[in-house]
């Protein structure tokens, strides 16, 4: 069986999680209102005697993993893939020069 | 625009291929969406119909690509899937919508392959699965390898009750056509959309062993991303970790290999649990 650590740990961090995927009304979400009532219907303890709860306590680490990657995978692709090209003008910055100013146009 | 003439959810447009998606037959991108999309919906939705569970953006019907109803078997998937939806801020982000995605692959099958192939497919990977090739040199390394793989090929191996091993040869490991034969009708328990998501995962780790591995409960997702990962790992212990890198592509594997787990186990979902669930 996989080392999980506490299920309430889990719990509490997946909401967490689903609190920052919802908004502002995350509690009446469908997301969270399932998870609340799979958690409560096999009310999962730190005992290993259901299988059941295993299983569902495997499902919601796996669901926590992948909400906090997709996360950081997306603050990770904001921060360094998601810049684009830089302008001309911040391209002349970098190396301390300013594009001319062509009065008449170019040409 | 698209209000009149497309259907909700993707945008039945063969020219914006702005994704990478498998080739259409005639080699041109026809299965690809757009990168990304402006959010154009207010409240996401799930409701149930004939087919299964069905995703609403605001009164419009969420299809797959290929224009078909988006049903799924598992309310518990709708759910992850609404959350999805849901969870787009300003622009839709196909490419982090991993639970979508997985459903439209089993919904659409664009590569059409049936269950048979599938498996083959699945099996094949075995020759070439990552914890069956070890390295002689570095000692470090292969030291850590023998001491992370080492206990999961066992553990494969007695729960299937076939022989692996592995080896440092360029050519692999031999696997015994009896192996194959098991690991065949094992995977042969699972329902189409369950072997899509199989599939998935292998592909995505390397490692038909470490994908057992999850869909067994016997390890987690992380550790089978850091086993996948083995020697990138000790790589970035030795000589530093670049974080534009090494951390975009371990995040994604992390949220695509806990997508395709989760996938499986959702659709595989045995009645007594649904049972209990509608208890309340």
């Amino acid at each position: 069986m996989a080392a999980l650590g506490a299920p309430l740990r889990t719990l509490r961090a997946l909401l967490r999680e689903l609190r920052h995927a919802a908004g502002r009304h995350y509690r009446d979400s469908p997301a969270y209102r399932h998870v609340l009532a799979a958690f409560r219907a096999h009310r999962v303890t730190s005992e290993k005697l259901c299988r059941a709860q295993q299983e569902l306590h495997f499902q919601a680490a796996t669901y926590l993993c992948l909400l906090r990657s997709v996360r950081e995978h997306e603050a990770l692709h904001r921060e360094y893939h998601g810049k684009g090209e830089r302008s001309p003008e911040e391209v002349a910055g970098l190396v301390g020069f300013r594009l001319p100013q062509q009065p008449g146009g170019k040409g | 625009l698209w209000d009149r003439s497309l259907p909700a959810g993707f945008p039945r447009l063969p020219s914006a291929a702005a994704g990478s998606g498998p080739a259409g037959p005639c080699g041109r991108r026809a299965y690809a969406p757009p990168g990304e999309r402006k959010r154009f919906y207010q409240n996401v939705s799930i409701s149930q119909g004939e087919g299964g569970f069905e995703i609403n953006l605001d009164h419009r019907k969420l299809k797959t690509p290929q224009a078909k109803l988006f049903t799924v078997p598992s309310e518990a998937l709708a759910i992850a899937v609404a959350t999805e939806w849901d969870s787009q801020k300003d622009t839709i982000k196909f490419y982090t919508m991993h639970l979508t995605t997985l459903c439209n692959t089993a919904l659409d099958n664009p590569t059409q392959r049936n269950k048979t192939q599938l498996i083959r497919a699945a099996v094949k990977f075995l020759e070439t699965d990552t914890l069956c090739y070890r390295v002689e040199e570095p000692p470090a390394l292969a030291e850590l390898q023998k001491n992370e793989w080492d206990p999961v090929v066992d553990w494969a191996e007695k729960r299937y009750n076939v022989t692996i091993g592995s080896s440092t040869s360029i050519l692999g490991p031999n696997i015994p056509a009896s192996t194959k034969e098991t690991f065949i009708s094992h995977l042969a328990s699972y329902n189409m959309w369950a072997l899509q998501g199989i599939e998935f995962v292998i592909t995505q780790l390397k490692s038909l062993i470490l994908s057992m591995g999850l869909i067994d409960r016997h390890i987690t997702v992380e550790k089978a991303v850091l086993l996948s990962r083995l020697e990138e790992e000790y790589q970035i212990r030795r000589w530093g970790k670049v974080e534009w890198a090494h951390d975009y592509d371990l995040c994604e594997l992390r949220a695509r290999t806990a997508a395709g787990t989760l996938f499986v186990h959702l659709c595989s979902e045995s009645s007594s649990v649904k049972h209990k669930l509608l208890q309340d």
